[in-house]
């Protein structure tokens, strides 16, 4: 089976990735400005929402309870949605479902399609499978079309060109739409949107969606948006496909109620989505005549398999994890080599995907905790980063590596009191070559990493330790 | 109260001040306090960085050490944090009951030094005096793992003399992170940068914290640009005294 992440696999290291875009000052700048008012608009809405702990609570409840029975729930939604005219497709991986959603725009003979809102269909690479079979791709929702006319990579996972201003996204339309004025007013970029997008609307005949939640109890699908452009792509084709990660199923109608609340304001601050788009199977004479399902797992069963990692499922894809995130507010998106980015990224994409830039992604954090306080789903992202990094050190990483060695001999150290004492002491003397002027301001190796910005105070003559038999035999005051 | 003192591994031996002021303070406010020889290292090094099978005899020679102390004090959030996140599922993958029914005892006892001062021992005001223009960084398993919330605040706000003014982006990492900042130096040295501002732009003289890492790492940072701004742990300010400033 191949599992796979957009092109995740060509991508390098974070460390390498983000020592390049760390020099990008406009890009920092523009991530940096608007993780800032997501930031600010959140805290607003969030701190209105009286009960936002219980609803936390509630919504990671519902969640672990779905993954633990997810073989029966997606069973019962496979046949809600049949009994309401849709058809249900089951793809083990990217390659899969990327042949059932070809198959199906080619027995339709389309050669064009709209999308909206589905990242999980760039996680299965489906835009490059279909221009490689001749057919075109159209991304309607306006940050994504952004991406797509740019030719650029998403970096966020709500707002995915948030790494461009508006100036610059002016000049992608410009030479996109081949525009020889354009302001770079918000209202002249939407026109702009509007009178490419609309054509489209109109002429092509199949979308493709992704889902917020599926539920079982009716066969429904739930996508929640800002524009309304996805509003249209579900509306108007003759040929609907939804596309969805075998995570997003929740149980009953209902449970709507709690992440409805959660999700927004998570999102993008606000209290509610302005379109919630809400459909099961097909009506006739209305809408789509044709509603296919394509539920993915691509890696996903292997996640539930492992009980300290589970939780990764629970994620609603809200992004909030990102915008505190003060990594991914350093670096943006595009560090993480994969559509997943931030500290969600950090955890998903090492699971999802067995490439060798994965391996230095669950390091990708200080473990500062700030996504866990702020994830409406209550995943503990810093728990589930220590779990891969043991992973990493267990099933990847040499066990000649300098950092192996380094991390056995400290362990060793650590074992008596005699051989601290005794790393104490060689410490204090083998650090005198590094010494100048008092300070250590230059180290050899890994721990010049640390040097390069900062200074390092010399360790004292005496320990704690020594101070404290000292002051025992009465040598001290104090 | 019989008080055992963790003093931790890097201020045992990078920051012996810290762990002076903590025993001053505390004889100052009464209590006797104990420093069992044996003690090396909680684990945390290891276990953040995936070396958990490296930690775990950590774990297991710091429970044996403190296992029957009435109370341990600890001078380091981080230091709690592992024990308070970690120590429980550690103990379990051992399958050692005993081990795992002496974590459980155990947990409760063990106090950050501002926890132990407020919540424990009930003091807010130490009796300190120390006539500098102070701002405080809460760092993050203070904030997001202890929920020390104001304690370190109530505690510095008591202190005869001071100044203390606010930190804009109090709640924000400083970027060490233990190994990140070597891991990952651009990423974290970028994180520092923005912090250093907001430290210079509190015009202190002090910065301080409940962790002596973060303070490294922002002190590494301010001496290397030539700031002229100290970073001083908690502990050092609370066990400042009028007559030890007039001597």
């Amino acid at each position: 089976m191949s599992i796979r992440v957009g092109d995740a696999a060509e991508a390098p290291s974070f460390q390498k990735a983000a020592f390049a875009l760390i020099d990008d000052t406009q890009l920092r700048e523009n991530v940096r400005h608007a993780t800032d008012v997501i930031t600010r608009k959140r805290a607003q809405v969030v701190a209105e929402q009286h009960d936002w702990q219980e609803l936390r609570s509630a919504a990671s409840a519902i969640k672990a309870h779905t993954l633990r029975y997810l073989d029966q729930y997606l069973l019962q939604f496979e046949a809600a949605c049949t009994a309401a005219g849709g058809q249900v497709h089951w793809a083990a991986d990217a390659d899969e479902a990327n042949c059932i959603i070809l198959g199906l725009i080619q027995q339709y003979g389309a050669k064009e399609i709209i999308k909206v809102k589905t990242m999980t269909s760039d996680e299965i690479g489906l835009n490059k499978a279909l221009e490689a079979n001749g057919i075109c791709p159209h991304e309607t929702d306006l940050a994504d079309m952004i991406i797509q006319l740019g030719r650029d990579k998403p970096s966020h996972i709500v707002v995915p060109a948030l790494h461009k201003n508006r100036q610059q996204v002016r000049e992608i339309f410009m030479r996109a739409m081949g525009l020889k004025e354009l302001g770079d007013r918000p209202e002249d970029l939407t026109n702009a949107a509007r009178r490419y997008l609309r054509d489209k609307f109109l002429k092509v005949k199949i979308g493709i969606s992704g889902a917020n939640f599926l539920i079982a109890e009716t066969g429904g699908v739930c996508v929640v948006e800002s524009e309304g452009n996805g509003r249209m792509c579900l509306t108007l084709p003759d040929v609907l496909i939804t596309v969805a990660g075998i995570e997003k199923v929740i149980p009953s109608f209902r449970d709507l109620g709690v992440f409805l609340q959660l999700l927004p304001r998570s999102a993008t601050g606000e209290r509610m989505n302005p379109y919630n788009s809400l459909w099961t199977g097909v009506h006739k004479a209305e809408g789509p005549q044709q509603f296919h399902v394509v539920l993915l797992d691509n890696g996903r069963t292997g996640i539930l398999a492992d009980q300290e990692a589970r939780q990764t499922l629970y994620c609603i894809r809200c992004g909030a994890c990102l915008n505190t995130c003060p990594v991914y507010r350093q670096t943006g998106g595009h560090a993480y080599g994969s559509i997943y980015a931030g500290p969600i990224g950090a955890i998903l994409t090492p699971q999802l995907f067995d490439m060798q830039h994965a391996q230095s992604l669950p390091y990708a954090s200080s473990l500062c905790g700030a996504c866990y306080e702020v994830c409406p789903v209550k995943i503990n992202i810093p728990e589930v980063l220590i779990h891969l990094r043991g992973r990493v050190v267990r099933e990847r990483q040499s066990g000649a590596s300098p950092e192996a060695i380094g991390m056995k001999i400290m362990s060793r150290v650590f074992s008596s009191r005699r051989s601290f004492e005794a790393a104490q002491r060689l410490g204090w003397i083998g650090q005198w070559p590094f010494v100048s002027e008092g300070w250590i301001k230059y180290l050899p190796g890994m721990l010049g990493s640390w040097t390069a910005v900062r200074d390092l105070r010399p360790l004292p003559r005496q320990t704690f330790r020594n101070w404290w038999r000292e002051r025992e035999k009465g040598n001290n005051d104090a | 109260m019989k008080i055992s003192l963790f003093i931790t591994c890097y201020n045992d031996t990078l920051f012996p001040e810290t762990g002076k002021s903590v025993v001053r303070l505390l004889e100052r406010l009464g209590h006797q306090v104990y420093f069992p020889f044996e003690q090396t290292c909680c684990g945390q090094m290891h276990y953040n960085t995936g070396y958990q099978t490296e930690a775990r005899p950590l774990m297991r020679r710091f429970v044996e050490i403190f296992k029957d102390a009435e109370v341990v004090c600890v001078p380091s959030s981080s230091c709690v944090a592992m024990m308070r996140d970690h120590y429980a599922k550690m103990a379990e993958e051992t399958g050692d009951a005993g081990l795992m029914k002496a974590v459980d005892g155990l947990l409760p006892r063990i106090l950050e030094l501002s926890e132990l001062l407020v919540n424990k021992l009930g003091v807010e005001d130490v009796g300190a005096y120390y006539p500098h223009r102070v701002t405080y960084h809460a760092s993050c398993h203070s904030l997001r793992s202890l929920h020390l919330d104001d304690l370190p605040l109530r505690l510095l706000r008591n202190v005869r003399g001071i100044d203390l003014v606010e930190l804009d982006g109090i709640d924000q990492c400083c970027g060490f992170g233990g190994t990140f900042a070597i891991k990952n130096g651009d990423v974290s040295a970028a994180m520092l940068a923005e912090k250093l501002r907001c430290v210079e732009n509190t015009r202190a003289e002090v910065c301080t914290a409940v962790d002596n890492s973060c303070l490294m790492h922002i002190f590494g940072g301010l001496h290397r640009q030539r700031a002229g701004i100290k970073t001083v742990h908690l502990a050092e300010i609370l066990a400042s005294t009028e007559a030890e400033s007039s001597s």
